[in-house]
């Protein structure tokens, strides 16, 4: 394998509160390289979220950062404020549950598509917009021209996502930080996400750091995955490894209450024969 | 199948908004028996959540007919109407908004019981304290707030609270989809528990298939404001037949499938009109057929 692109070494993000402090992270290692998709899988509040704000230095200013993350050869710690919006959207792109509120609702698609380009790979304005416009296509939106002019209410859910997914990726970042992509959406607007993530990593070669608590989606799109629980990773494996044979007691204990639709055929009927006397 | 407690009979509904009408509902009929568990599968804007916030008196239909125990409800005065409602209680998919976070616990699954008519607040905190118990929470709770509890306590407070009138017919529009999959088994196994011992009818909305699969005797697919496939669970799931039903089924995650990024060929579902018609596919499966 090349030289991962990411490599976080240790890190700890901890809170202050009134008596002592909360370990939100808990000495964390993994590595990302290029072209792999790494998924972090966890419970609401296992510290799944607050890796990628660390990644992107975007931690809230009560937070206490200890450790290492490097991206392309570069430790973040050593950067200031101007050097990491140069890293932001170049280097790591980042995709948001929340395709509403992750958009700026006053400015036109093609406005806040064409900004990063303008000012990470040096387009002019109108070699951005030609190059936004292919990027729509790409992810799947037939009329890119329309849609440019549109403001984010005017789309749905499904359209602003991908929106989101080419806005981040015509920057060509090394690798995208995808914080569940698909929670918010339909599950067959999900499995379109789903395939186009996976077309864009074989085609631009850029890693995802796929964060999601669906084990389903880990099991058909990741090539690595690492399970966390209360700040720590518990289990890192390639995700035929994890998935077959979990070691961790935890693993097994999520693996064991992923409800699969003939899981969900069995409990039932499981329960009908029981209720009968 | 028992005879049935909720019957909606070619409901329609339709909103205006800027000048545009958008039609949620398109003439839907079903039934939920009594016992019965009836999920309702389909994607947001397929009309889902309405027929569920019409079923339980939120919103009212532009045309057809809802008919609760036999009775038609929609034409009667608001008040006997209420009354009748009351057999219709509804549980929301965010239990953080969903409870007020100023009314203690007690007090808001309480409410239902003064609304019903008992007066006597010594002998409503006592049923309280018994619906605690019954969704496997603890009888003090009923005198702290909402903001003391995780989510998985709330959806058991805010389910307490929809049982309190003794409803018949429990309305439950994605009750599991905010929770932690771990507590989403806790919460459906308690739902399930809860109808074992009684009358009790569940209409489940959810997009989740797993979730329906594991709760529901049976299922109606809707689709643009329409019904495309109902049947009994087993048979719409391992049979599907309508290519809406089919393509829902296809994009849940599954193990042992790897997605290769090649671009699905994309399906064109039927355009339906009023006048289509449903085909019988075998006992209590049925499919809407596309007209010639």
């Amino acid at each position: 394998m090349s030289v991962p692109y990411l490599s976080v070494q240790d890190l700890s993000v901890s809170f202050p509160t009134r008596s002592d402090h909360f370990r939100a992270i808990d000495g964390i290692s993994f590595d990302l390289a290029r072209g792999e998709i790494l998924a972090l899988v966890g419970e609401s509040g296992s510290g799944k979220s607050m890796t990628s704000l660390s990644i992107m230095k975007l931690l809230p200013a009560a937070a206490r950062m200890s450790g290492r993350i490097q991206v392309d050869g570069q430790d973040i710690a050593a950067l200031d404020r101007r050097q990491m919006e140069d890293v932001r959207g170049a280097k790591i792109g980042m995709i948001f549950q929340e395709p509403m509120t992750s958009l700026n609702p006053v400015l036109t698609i093609a406005r806040q598509m064409t900004e990063g380009m303008v000012r990470h790979n040096g387009l002019s304005r109108r070699e951005a917009l030609a190059t936004a416009c292919t990027w729509l296509e790409d992810v799947g939106i037939s009329e890119p021209t329309r849609v440019l002019a549109q403001y984010p209410h005017q789309l749905s859910g499904g359209m602003r996502q991908r929106i989101m997914i080419a806005a981040a990726l015509a920057l060509r970042p090394g690798i995208l930080i995808a914080d569940e992509p698909t929670t918010a959406l339909d599950v067959t607007v999900q499995s379109q996400v789903l395939d186009l993530l996976v077309d864009l990593k074989a085609r631009s070669g850029s890693g995802i750091l796929l964060i999601t608590h669906d084990i389903g989606v880990v099991a058909e799109t990741a090539d690595r995955v690492a399970v966390m629980r209360g700040g720590r990773i518990l289990e890192v494996g390639t995700v035929d490894q994890v998935l077959r044979a979990p070691q961790h007691e935890y693993t097994q204990a999520l693996l064991a209450s992923h409800l699969t639709v003939e899981k969900g055929l069995k409990q039932r009927q499981a329960e009908l024969e029981g209720a009968r006397p | 199948m028992s005879h049935p407690v909720l019957q909606v009979v070619g409901l329609r509904k339709s909103f205006t908004a800027n000048r545009r009408t958008v039609h949620a509902l398109n003439g839907v009929s079903l039934t939920l028996g009594q016992s019965e568990t009836l999920g309702i599968v389909g994607e947001s804007g397929s009309g889902k959540s309405t027929l569920g916030r019409i079923a339980v008196g939120l919103d009212t239909p532009s045309a057809g007919e809802l008919h609760i125990e036999g009775e038609r409800v929609d034409t009667l005065s608001s008040p006997e109407r209420r009354e009748k409602l009351r057999q219709c209680q509804m549980i929301f998919q965010d239990p953080y908004s969903s409870l007020n976070p100023r009314l203690t616990v007690g007090r808001q699954i309480g409410e239902g019981l003064f609304a019903r008519g008992e007066s006597d607040w010594r002998a409503i905190r006592l049923t309280v304290a018994d619906l605690l118990d019954r969704v496997g929470l603890k009888r003090e709770f009923a005198s702290r707030y909402p903001h003391e509890f995780s989510g998985g306590q709330r959806q058991r407070i805010a389910i307490a609270r929809a049982l309190a009138p003794n409803p018949q017919i429990v309305v439950a529009d994605e009750p599991v989809s905010a929770l932690d999959v771990t507590i989403q088994a806790q919460i459906l196994d308690l739902l399930a528990d809860l109808k074992k011992d009684g009358n009790l009818s569940y209409l489940f909305i959810s997009h989740d298939m797993a979730v329906v699969a594991r709760l529901c005797d049976r299922i109606a697919v809707m689709h643009r404001g329409r019904l495309v496939e109902c049947g009994p669970a087993r048979a719409v799931i391992e049979n599907p037949q309508h290519p809406y039903t089919r393509s829902l089924l296809d994009a849940v995650p599954r193990f042992g499938r790897r997605r290769t990024g090649q671009k699905p060929v994309p399906v064109r579902f039927p355009q339906h009109e009023d006048g289509d018609t449903f085909l019988t596919v075998s006992e209590g499966h049925t499919v809407l057929q596309a007209g010639l």
